[in-house]
């Protein structure tokens, strides 16, 4: 394969060439062009190259309006579940220990009575508290935003989860079998919502905004923050958007409307 | 302090083979636990993905912030020139090695994947105090060892004082760096303050120093060396001003937090409704661990008993551990508040009061350190001359 | 070439050291068997044979990284696509699990008593096998 081939010559470049390369490739990323055969770049706007480093040109984020968001449906968790393969092969946890990527919330105004009905998972902060406290920096702000857990230097502290303000990530208590060939998953190590990495990569959506809009509330919509022609960028323009506990100044890139 | 001659312990007695034996069928206990946990995974213990830290990290954190604080008796001899504290210096200077070893030792075989030790120690991530706090214990036990050696070698006791300078600064930063560990997180409510970090140094004093008095008297005890009455004494008044510094401290966190409207919440789940956290403050920690060790210290009929300062300290301890509780525990029983001010429900105990119950596991575990920790003293005073042949007040008067 | 003719001792030192080895494996654990990629899937590895037995780990290091940090997803030096072609179906139907003699990746590992860290997390099969 072409790509490959490329890819071959730069994993034998020497670290500090292969940085220079992967930095022009950022730069030279937003403007989607050819920086030399076979590193192949193309705009933001489609699905990246596989062998393309991410940039921090794009931030990934999700919108979601609680407004559509219903009550009795948890399509969006459904899918994450199937998607991710959790919540069907932990057999000995207690509930309290399962792990959770995202779950439905029911906000209630002890004043009015009003009740809402939202997804919380990873918020994707873009200063993560769950980032700074770990020691290994397993814990990691992918730079297009999206925060994930490089399991394969966590060393299973959990002090992350103690960091988080939204109880959006899970340990995992016991051995696993049947994960996903895409979302390694396993006993000792944190995990939490990837934003769907293996498919935004592709240039797909997250499996929970499919379920939403597939199953018509149309509640979730995902893209580029930092494009403002994304329709994510011009729904936030025109209508505005909340972050959950916005007091403490994370800067989620998941952000709510309707509250 | 003309003539102060030190020597290690015979370590020949049955009681001494006997008191191996107990604390080597405790490190037998905390072996098979750590092995459950970690072939079965952390599913057997009470900890989960609400309760994140239990049982394993009470003991370890205390025995850590012990640690620092066991080094009080070195410091005073040593930093504040107080040479009536200078042949304890170096049981102090050990106990605080030995504890630190015990509570790393919890903290390292808790983890998911103890396995990976050798990553703690290869990537680090420098925004993180958990990093910081790792060069903050290797290099205590390395300067404090240090320490011992200018102390315990004739040709470098001129470097003691120095070295017990440095050692002095380094265990307020490293128990500020543990104070922070929870200071540092602005997700739970009963955490997140600058205040933790100080309150953490002034613990350290305290539970350092009620262990220190045990392991004093129960060394000099136990081998039948003489041990005044004012060794013990000193150790003890010392150890009234750490308490009373300790309440202090609690006192104005929850002043603090009771001004705080934001705060009311937390602050009734503490103090009134909290179930075990409420019992476990009032009680254990407010009354075993402060009230009473207070009266047993300062009464007049009980002020120069050496079983009242005995008492006393075990009770410091005891509630020390009930404190680490309140600290630790409490603070993630208390369901995070996504939405302050408003009621949040779902089916992963959002807004409820979280449930804890330590499993025999963890219990083992922790009290294998303890175990650790003595018994690396025990066998130090068999093999170095750390404590002096007689400690009692006719020896202080002629010197 | 010339053929060089060796002293009549020396092909007695070779029969006996041959002997020797034989003996020798005769005790031990036979060598491993990995299973044969069938020609109709791959002719050849990613690599030549000799570089993937001695540096396999390094490729797959290097990969992990690259995707987790970088989101790089190229196939050739993913554990992905390793799984893929070498671990293969049995008759029955069923496939390998990591702890099994058959699976490929466990036939050296075990021979070897080399832990791998891999399946701890990750699928342990051909993508087509997951569920």
């Amino acid at each position: 394969m072409k790509d490959d081939k490329a890819r071959d010559q730069q994993a034998q470049l020497a670290p500090a060439e292969a940085a220079r390369r992967r930095f022009l490739a950022g730069v030279a990323g937003a403007a989607g062009v050819a920086l030399a055969p076979g590193v192949l770049l193309y705009g933001v706007a489609g699905a990246k190259a596989p062998d393309a480093p991410v940039t921090d040109q794009v931030r990934w984020g999700l919108l979601i309006d609680t407004t559509k968001c219903a009550t009795e449906c948890d399509a969006c968790v459904t899918a994450c579940k199937t998607e991710n393969g959790w919540g069907q092969n932990e057999v000995r946890s207690r509930p309290d220990q399962r792990a959770h990527w995202i779950r439905k919330l029911t906000v209630k105004d002890r004043s009015s009575g009003h009740v809402m009905s939202m997804p919380m998972m990873c918020q994707h902060c873009e200063t993560a508290p769950c980032a700074d406290v770990c020691p290994t920096g397993a814990s990691f702000r992918r730079i297009d935003g999206i925060v994930l857990v490089d399991k394969h230097i966590c060393i299973g502290c959990r002090y992350c989860m103690m960091a988080c303000p939204y109880k959006a990530r899970s340990f995992i208590h016991e051995n696993l079998e049947g994960q996903k060939p895409y979302a390694p998953r396993g006993k000792g190590t944190v995990e939490s919502c990837t934003l769907c990495v293996h498919r935004v990569d592709a240039g797909e959506q997250p499996a929970c905004v499919v379920a939403c809009n597939r199953d018509g509330h149309k509640a979730m919509v995902f893209g580029d923050l930092r494009d403002p022609n994304s329709e994510i960028s011009k729904v936030i323009r025109a209508r505005g958007s909340t972050q959950v506990r916005a007091d403490l100044q994370l800067n989620p890139g998941v952000q709510y409307q309707g509250f | 302090m003309s003539k102060i001659r030190f020597t290690t312990i015979e370590g020949r007695s049955p009681g001494f083979y006997a008191l191996i034996g107990v604390l080597g069928v405790f490190l037998l206990g905390a072996a098979f636990a750590w092995h459950t946990m970690e072939t079965e995974g952390h599913w057997v213990t009470g900890m989960s993905n609400q309760v994140i830290w239990g049982t394993p990290h009470i003991f370890a954190v205390f025995l850590i912030v012990a640690a620092s604080g066991a080094l009080n008796t070195a410091s005073v001899s040593s930093v504040f020139q107080r040479a009536e504290y200078k042949p304890m210096a170096r049981l102090s200077a050990l106990l605080a090695i030995a504890l630190l070893v015990g509570g790393l030792a919890i903290l390292v075989l808790d983890l998911g994947r103890p396995d990976r030790l050798i990553v703690a120690m290869t990537y680090y991530n420098f925004k993180s105090i958990f990093a910081w706090n790792i060069f903050l214990y290797t290099g205590f036990m390395a300067v404090v060892a240090i320490y011992l050696w200018m102390m315990m070698d004739r040709n470098m006791t001129a470097f003691a004082r120095p070295a017990g300078i440095a050692a002095f600064t380094w265990r307020i930063i490293l128990t500020t760096g543990t104070g922070s560990i929870f200071g540092f997180l602005i997700a739970r409510d009963a955490l997140g303050t600058a205040l933790l970090a100080p309150m953490f140094v002034i613990m350290s004093f305290s539970y350092g120093t009620a262990i220190f008095l045990l392991v004093l008297v129960a060394a000099y005890r136990w081998t039948g060396r003489p041990l005044g009455d004012a060794a013990v004494l000193r150790v003890k008044n010392l150890l009234s001003v750490f308490v009373i510094s300790v309440f202090y401290f609690v006192l104005v966190y929850h002043l603090t937090n009771l001004y705080f409207t934001a705060k009311h919440d937390v602050e009734a789940f503490l103090l009134l409704d909290g179930g075990p956290v409420t019992q476990a403050f009032w009680w254990v920690q407010i009354g075993l661990g402060t009230v009473v060790p207070l009266a047993l210290f300062w009464s007049p009929w009980t002020k120069d008993s050496i079983a009242a300062a005995i008492a006393g300290a075990i009770l410091v301890i005891v509630g020390g551990f009930g404190q680490m509780y309140v600290t630790i525990i409490g603070s993630q029983l208390y369901p995070l508040e996504l939405f302050p001010g408003k009621e949040i429900s779902s089916d992963f105990f959002d807004g409820v009061v979280g449930h804890y119950a330590p499993s025999s596991y963890e219990l083992l575990l922790g009290l294998g350190g303890v175990a650790l920790s003595l018994l690396i003293v025990v066998l130090a005073l068999k093999v170095l001359p750390f404590i002096p042949e007689r400690l009692d007040d006719a020896e202080e008067g002629a010197s | 070439m010339k053929a060089i003719r060796l002293p009549r001792r020396f092909a007695w030192i070779v029969a006996v050291a041959l002997l020797a080895a034989a003996a020798a494996q005769a005790g031990r654990v036979p060598l491993p068997q990995p299973q044969q990629v069938p020609p109709e899937i791959a002719t050849s590895c990613v690599e030549d044979t000799d570089v993937m037995r001695h540096k396999h780990f390094e490729f797959i290091l290097h990969q992990r990284d690259e995707t987790m940090h970088w989101g790089i997803r190229t196939k050739r030096h993913s554990l992905k696509n390793c799984l893929n072609c070498h671990v293969r179906q049995r008759p029955d139907g069923s496939y390998p699990k990591h702890t099994d003699p058959d699976h490929f990746c466990n036939a050296c590992h075990e021979y070897a008593a080399v832990h791998i860290d891999c399946f701890d997390c990750h699928f342990d099969g051909p993508e087509k096998a997951a569920k």
